[in-house]
């Protein structure tokens, strides 16, 4: 199946700002955060499909991840 | 124990036109910043004068802990009745007055009184007190006229507060500037301060620390080893360290649009298709491109760096301080689009000063009114230099802010609490900023108590979740209680990420003020501190004639939001629980 991930600020240096990734049936958001290289304790939000989930989250085909390192403002 | 600490307060008189030099009250001695601001404003001020009369009072006051090399401390609180809202207001903003003041042993500068006749005022503030002169050449000029001609009379270092042609006319939406480091502008944006300085036909003040007495301090080897400690947990903050130093506070605008709480097209949509031109990685992008600086400070000692220096395409300067408030209400709320057009409102907006958040979403009813089109960038800048700057009948209403503004065109989706505009974050998507708005005795102000990194981020621990009300009551209370003391300490409010996040802050924060004066005081205090003034501001309102009716949003927050369907539904009981402490 294939998702959409999208990365914010920090996120995109050395990887992309969005990009389609084929995910193992089964796979997990905490696995396609790993597979990028970002390391859990560093991000800030994740949403799926614009709502918070949980590392555990059995991934779907079509969703789409936003995905930024802890950022304030405003 | 150190130097004796020297402290004053300055008092001006406008009826009379005479100053004095007052010895700190023993009550206020442990207050800085809003808590004394407040404090002042609820003792002198009688709540159910007219705010543009002569029974306000204008008062100025540094931070506790500004004026000393720990970062980030030079924050100032204005304070007064609002003319917007009806009641209490402490405005906070950055730049080198507070330092300044701090450096000076002024505690407070206080304004009263009005002068009678049409003459135009200026004040001097320097290490003998504070002295009065008539002004002419600028009055009518825009506040970075103000500081070219005040740096050229009085040198390149002088410290300035000023008014716009805005503020000159008593607009409620006009704010009050405070030079930075580099002779750029911040402001006390939020509430029309700018306008009460008006009314006491003050066109600036102008301050002079040569000589200063400088900062004493009980314990300055402690306070050292704590001012490290603070600074540390600031750095190591992501959000602090790595986030706002690179992408300025706009950042934000990617993040608040995933969530669908992103006001667009004046509060109908929660997301903006346009998101990616007004981010913070675009913005980054095109002011590296064009030899501005991503990163600037507002003051010496600033560690953070939000602000930025914009330039146009020819690499010319536009603005600084481009936030991401401004931004995103005209950029999405506005539907503007374009970074370009917004940078040259935000330098119009601080140059005839107005409050750049009460002034953008007046510009989102304006344009639902349909007196403009939406998205017209060009247009608004017009309206902005030639309505608004010179004062017309339309400039006054958009002047006036959203609230007045939407009332003259007869408009129901007008985005304010108490009559102050709802900063650029939907309540009905980010439920716990809603509660700070509806609360917070300072009208809709998304900096009372800043949910945002609670909802989105889980600072504190974990995520509350933004669409759900459980314990939105609760975080927001907890947080404005919090911010008193970072707001009465001088802090910048963006140390609200380690203050949450990082357990050092807290007995860091503390062992300053404690190694400033010479005091013992516990963590415990800060809660006290922080109940006390909200008690203090709220009564205040309600003695004004706020009651429970204005914690309240608009009817139309009834409505959904896309794309989460997201409404408001707390209901008046669940509000009002806010004030059980």
């Amino acid at each position: 199946m294939r998702i959409t991930v999208k990365l914010f600020a920090t996120f995109r240096d050395g990887l992309f700002k969005e990009a389609q990734r084929d995910v193992p049936e089964g796979g997990t958001l905490g696995q396609v955060i790993a597979e990028l290289g970002i390391a859990e304790k560093d991000v800030g939000m994740v949403l799926v499909n614009g709502r918070h989930a949980p590392m555990g989250l059995v991934l779907s085909d079509g969703l789409v991840l936003d995905i930024f390192p802890l950022l304030a403002g405003g | 124990m150190g130097r004796k600490i020297v402290n004053k307060i300055l008092r001006v008189d406008m009826t009379n036109l005479s100053t004095k030099i007052e010895s700190v009250p023993k009550e206020w001695s442990g207050l800085g910043g809003r808590a004394l601001t407040s404090t002042f404003v609820a003792a002198e001020v009688v709540p159910t004068c007219h705010p543009l009369g002569e029974g306000n009072k204008l008062i100025f006051a540094p931070g506790l802990l500004s004026g000393t090399a720990a970062a980030n401390t030079g924050r100032f609180s204005a304070g007064a009745k609002s003319p917007l809202t009806g009641g209490i207001k402490e405005s906070n903003a950055g730049g080198t007055a507070a330092q300044q003041f701090a450096r000076l042993g002024i505690k407070a500068l206080i304004i009263e009184g009005l002068p009678k006749g049409d003459t135009w005022y200026s004040l001097h503030v320097n290490k003998d007190g504070v002295s009065i002169a008539e002004e002419t050449e600028l009055i009518g000029k825009g506040n970075y006229a103000v500081v070219e001609t005040l740096e050229q009379r009085l040198g390149k270092k002088v410290g300035i507060l000023s008014i716009g042609p805005a503020g000159e006319m008593r607009m409620l939406a006009a704010n009050i500037s405070v030079k930075d480091k580099d002779s750029r502008l911040r402001s006390h944006g939020r509430g029309g301060l700018g306008a009460v300085m008006g009314s006491k036909k003050i066109k600036y003040i102008s301050i002079d620390d040569s000589d200063a007495p400088g900062v004493s301090l009980a314990d300055p080897e402690r306070f050292k080893t704590a001012a490290r400690a603070l600074a540390k947990a600031i750095i190591n903050h992501p959000a602090t360290g790595e986030g706002i130093p690179t992408f300025g506070t706009s950042v934000m605008v990617n993040i608040i649009n995933a969530a669908g709480s992103m006001p667009t097209r004046n509060f109908t949509h929660g997301q903006f298709e346009g998101h990616n031109d007004i981010a913070g990685e675009t913005m980054r992008e095109v002011i590296l491109a064009r030899g501005g600086s991503p990163k600037h400070g507002c003051q010496a000692g600033c560690i953070m760096q939000c602000s930025q220096v914009y330039n146009d395409k020819d690499g010319n300067y536009v603005t600084a301080g481009f936030e991401y408030e401004t931004i995103e209400l005209l950029g999405a709320n506005a539907c503007i689009g374009n970074l370009d057009d917004i940078a040259v409102a935000d330098y119009i907006m601080d140059d005839i000063g107005v409050d750049s958040i009460e002034t953008a979403v007046t510009f989102g009813v304006a344009m639902e009114a349909g007196v403009l089109p939406f998205g017209d960038g060009k247009e608004v800048l017009r309206m902005l230099k030639e309505e608004i700057g010179m004062g017309t009948p339309l400039g006054r209403i958009l002047g006036s802010g959203a609230g007045n503004c939407g009332k003259t065109y007869g408009v129901t989706r007008v985005p304010v609490v108490k009559n102050q505009a709802i900063p650029a974050y939907d309540p009905r998507a980010i439920k716990g900023i809603g509660i700070t708005y509806v609360t917070s005795p300072m009208g809709a102000d998304h900096t009372a108590g800043y949910a945002i990194s609670h909802n989105l981020m889980g600072s504190g621990g974990r995520i509350i979740d933004p669409l759900k009300k459980d314990e939105q009551v609760e975080l927001s209370r907890h947080l404005q209680i919090g911010t008193v003391i970072v707001d009465s300490a001088g802090l910048c409010l963006f140390v609200g990420s380690p203050m949450a996040d990082d357990p050092t802050f807290v007995p860091s924060l503390m062992e300053l003020i404690n190694a400033r004066f010479g005091l013992a005081l516990t963590p415990d205090w800060i809660g006290e501190l922080g109940m006390n003034v909200l008690k203090t501001e709220r009564a205040f309102n309600i003695a004004a004639g706020l009651s429970s009716k204005d914690d309240r949003l608009p009817e139309f927050f009834k409505e959904p939001l896309l794309p989460h369907n997201a409404v408001w539904d707390f209901t008046g009981e669940e509000i009002d629980e806010f004030w059980d402490f």
